[in-house]
């Protein structure tokens, strides 16, 4: 019998995964630990989906070590998806199926009896908000609908892990709190979160833990507070003088605060008390044409690591 | 406490196959891929794919009759038979071939690329040898039903000769297997709908030229050796033996020639999926 | 900024036909294939194939040798073919597959317009399909009479008069649902097989008959035999098919073009 670690779920070490010439992820080295909630973050290209991809034991590593609750995927692949629910970037439900089918089907896939997944497809339907359209044929489920419904049927079989790629990509604000909602509730009773995310407030609200990924590497890792902290300042005090006009009023800005970072529209100034500085600027006679005090957030982190401006 | 009797039961399942042979590629689950085709037939429009055996009876309609006043009596192994009787068996075969290879590519293809319903199954601890078996399983599972409704309706025209003829549903099966294990793995390398066209276009000939209208007799020797080398001129013959009663010891290689393709398609496709799906 | 054309025309419905041949273009080597590959494989089998066994039986088929009773009857069911597939499918992908359609409808062309546009594409594509076609016959023989060549317009008017029909029912169908399938079983494929194609209509039994008497592939095919080898038609009955198939294309066109109209405007 293999034996389940209890602490570290996933440990990765040197982990690389290589497409003929190309390097999706290089080398890299985490763990995962047991309940807690972990981010992988990073532009699109990053890399993350690879990696989300080879800790769901759905694609082979190219070097490296991955142990995944102590079993190895060269070896033991589909034994250790048992014990994984995952939420794919796009949603793959079947399309020929109703809502409920789906959640079945999917248990049956498993292996698992009808006995137990009777009763578990109703508690699905409702933790998804779906038992309404339980008999409706998927194509009928607006976006928000299909992504709870992917979730749920990664549920189906009680998983000790949940993967989601991209869980809000393309949701409405009122669709990503139902959802941050939901996986707040799964965190809540211990289950292991793993998510990719190029939404900053996601990572704030869902993760404990995040590695910041670019270019196939981890750039930086730690809690939300952690990274901010040590990459950006407390407040962050953001200025516009018009298209034509940043880069010019930006030399008269130096030395205001921590940091300046000129961006095509607007200029960001890294400080400790923004109210402050604004009132500085105003008071040496600048005028800005629109300005804005806010507290410092990962997407500052990240723009510093990753050293874009543009993200697509 | 977290993990639950359930939970460990879907784990149990999957790691009652460690260590037994193909334990990477098959969870010995492939009735759960038949009971998914089964709801998803449940929710779908049963007359359309029920109203399959249609088409082999219209044709065999069609030339049957109209063409036999034509084209007059013909033999087989020595015995004068009706046309009817002739071409019945060969649309007998070439439907249970239609029906396997639609099933096993267009269905497939769409699955794999616009539901991406395969992604999902194996992210499960589902292996691609249970998929494709499942959804062959379902593709014989017509077959067999529409060899069925074939037979019925023409058999009380006399066409079917022998008591043989009986074992022509299970030919059509084993047939419809054989070309369902193969066009799933080569389902697996098309990229584009266009592409399955070309498939349509490799059927045609051999549709046309593997004796289903007509027999190769008239055709140059070198040219026969090549048909009777093809699978669809196996399976007519495999068919025809049995419905004319015309058993003999080739029978047997019309069905070895069957199993071989079965194992080596089920063998390339499952190979397919998996690097595919889990490479 | 002002040098873009904003001109709307009743000419935009060319725009339309860009749209279709665009699409065309890039499966030109497949379509050329098709074309040429599909035709020669059926006369190598069912022409000679067959018509060995027909010429060796009898003394010919409605006086002229199998393959030239034949050809005209396969040239008419190809034109049908192509028609269906140039009109069915890209109203398919256009209002249920892939939604272009409703893509297109913010720009100035009209619902109108549109189905005209699938229409005028099908016209080219099936003219050409059926021209190789009738090429390959006449490569084979089977095309060697005087006034034979007239049988490819023959057989494009068939072919178009049901694919405008075609136009009409695609443009009406909310869900794939296996709607294709039927088509194709319930009323291609029967009127593949009994519209006389491969032996005289005549030969089958009155109550089957009527199914080639309505099936434009019937009339098509009479016209066909009569320009290509001079089958035996009278004088009204000439009239008669040409009538009807005009009749297909006026009605389906018309139905058509309502249908898209409605169908854009929600």
């Amino acid at each position: 019998m293999p034996t389940r670690s209890t602490e570290v779920v996933i440990a990765a070490h040197n982990l690389k995964k290589v497409y003929g010439d190309f390097v999706a992820v290089d080398s890299i080295d985490f763990k995962v630990r047991k309940g807690e909630s972990f981010g992988l973050l990073g532009p699109n290209g990053a890399g993350k989906s690879t990696t989300m991809r080879m800790m769901s034991a759905t694609m082979e590593r190219s070097e490296g070590e991955l142990m995944i609750l102590g079993l190895d995927p060269k070896q033991d692949s589909p034994q250790i998806r048992a014990h994984l629910g995952v939420v794919p970037q796009q949603d793959n439900l079947d399309g020929e199926l109703t809502v409920a089918e789906n959640l079945y089907i999917y248990g049956r896939y498993f292996g698992l009896s009808r006995a137990y997944l009777k009763p578990k497809v109703e508690e699905l339907l409702d933790f998804a908000q779906l038992q309404e359209k339980r008999n409706e044929k998927v194509e009928a489920l607006s976006g928000g609908m299909k992504r709870r419904l992917t979730i749920a049927r990664g549920l189906i079989n009680q998983p000790e892990i949940l993967m989601l790629d991209e869980p809000t990509t393309g949701l409405d604000p009122q669709a990503r709190h139902i959802l941050w909602d939901r996986l707040f509730r799964l965190k809540e009773e211990g289950v292991t979160l793993i998510l990719t995310t190029h939404y900053m407030d996601e990572a704030e609200q869902l993760c404990d833990r995040i590695i910041v990924m670019d270019n196939g590497r981890i750039m930086a890792e730690g809690s939300p507070a952690a990274l901010i902290a040590e990459y950006s300042s407390k407040e962050v005090l953001e200025l516009r003088f018009g298209s034509n006009k940043n880069a010019e009023s930006a030399k008269k800005l130096a030395g205001y605060g921590d940091r300046l970072e000129i961006l095509p529209d607007r200029i960001l100034i890294y400080c400790t008390d923004a109210e402050l500085v604004l009132e500085k600027i105003n008071h040496d006679g600048m005028k800005p044409l629109t300005s804005l005090v806010r507290r410092s957030s990962l997407e500052d982190v990240f723009l510093r690591l990753t050293g874009r401006t543009l993200v697509d | 406490m977290i993990l639950n009797a359930a939970v460990d039961s879907a784990i149990a399942i999957a790691e009652r196959r460690i260590g037994k042979p193909g334990e990477q590629v098959f969870a010995g689950r492939p009735y759960v891929m038949i009971q998914r085709a089964f709801l998803a037939f449940k929710g779908s429009s049963w007359f359309v794919v029920l109203s399959g055996f249609v088409e082999p009876v219209l044709y065999l309609a069609s030339f049957g009759y109209g063409l036999s006043s034509l084209v007059g009596p013909m033999t087989s192994s020595g015995d004068s038979i009706s046309y009817a009787a002739f071409i019945a068996p060969g649309l007998l075969a070439t439907s249970a071939m239609n029906g396997a290879i639609y099933d096993s590519t267009f269905n497939v293809f769409f699955k794999m690329h616009h539901g991406k319903v395969y992604n999902a199954m194996l992210a499960t601890s589902l292996g691609p040898l249970d998929v494709a078996m499942g959804e062959i399983g379902w593709a014989l599972l017509r077959g067999l039903t529409y060899a069925i409704g074939f037979m019925i309706v023409v058999a009380p025209f006399g066409l079917i000769p022998s008591i043989w003829g009986l074992l022509a549903i299970p030919a059509a099966v084993l047939i419809a297997f054989g070309f369902a294990s193969v066009g799933m793995g080569v389902t697996s390398y098309l990229k584009d709908f266009q592409q399955l066209e070309w498939i349509n276009f490799i059927m045609l000939p051999l549709f046309l030229f593997s004796g289903t209208l007509y027999s190769t007799d008239a055709f140059p020797r070198a040219l026969q050796i090549i048909i009777e080398a093809l699978p669809l001129a196996q399976a007519i013959a495999l068919v025809r033996d049995l419905t004319l009663g015309q058993v003999h010891l080739g029978t047997l290689w019309h069905i070895l020639y069957f199993a071989v393709m079965i194992v080596g398609g089920l063998f390339f496709t499952t190979h397919r999926l998996r690097s595919l799906f889990q490479k | 900024m002002s040098s873009i054309n904003r001109q709307v025309s009743r000419w935009t419905v060319l725009r339309a036909v860009e749209h279709r041949l665009l699409i065309q273009k890039k499966w030109f080597a497949s379509i050329l294939m098709f074309g040429i590959g599909n035709p020669t494989i059926y006369l190598l089998s069912i022409g000679l194939g067959i018509g060995s066994l027909v010429d060796s039986n009898t003394t010919g088929v409605d006086g002229v040798k199998y393959l030239t009773f034949l050809a005209p009857a396969l040239l008419a069911s190809a034109a049908i073919q192509s028609a269906m597939t140039e009109t069915m499918f890209p109203v398919m992908a256009g209002f249920i597959w892939a939604k272009t359609f409703f893509g297109i409808r913010s720009t100035p062309i009209s619902g109108k317009q549109m189905a005209n546009g699938v229409w005028i594409s099908a016209i080219l594509q099936v003219t050409f399909t059926t021209g190789i076609y009738w090429i390959i016959l006449w490569l084979f023989g089977a095309m060697d009479h005087k006034g034979s060549w007239l049988s490819l317009f023959t057989a494009c008017l068939g072919g178009l008069a049901v694919g405008a029909v075609l136009l009409w029912i695609a443009s009406v169908i909310d869900h794939d649902d296996g709607f294709l399938a039927i088509i194709n079983r319930f009323v291609l494929m029967p009127m593949f097989l009994f519209s006389g194609t491969f032996y005289p209509l005549a030969v089958l039994p009155l109550y089957v008959r009527w199914l080639g008497w309505i099936s434009p592939l019937w009339h098509s095919t009479e016209l066909g035999r009569w320009v290509s080898y001079g089958h035996s038609v009278s004088g009204r009955l000439i009239v008669i098919h040409f009538l009807y198939l005009f009749l297909w294309i006026a009605l389906g066109l018309k139905l058509a073009q309502a249908r898209f109209e409605k169908r854009l405007a929600k």
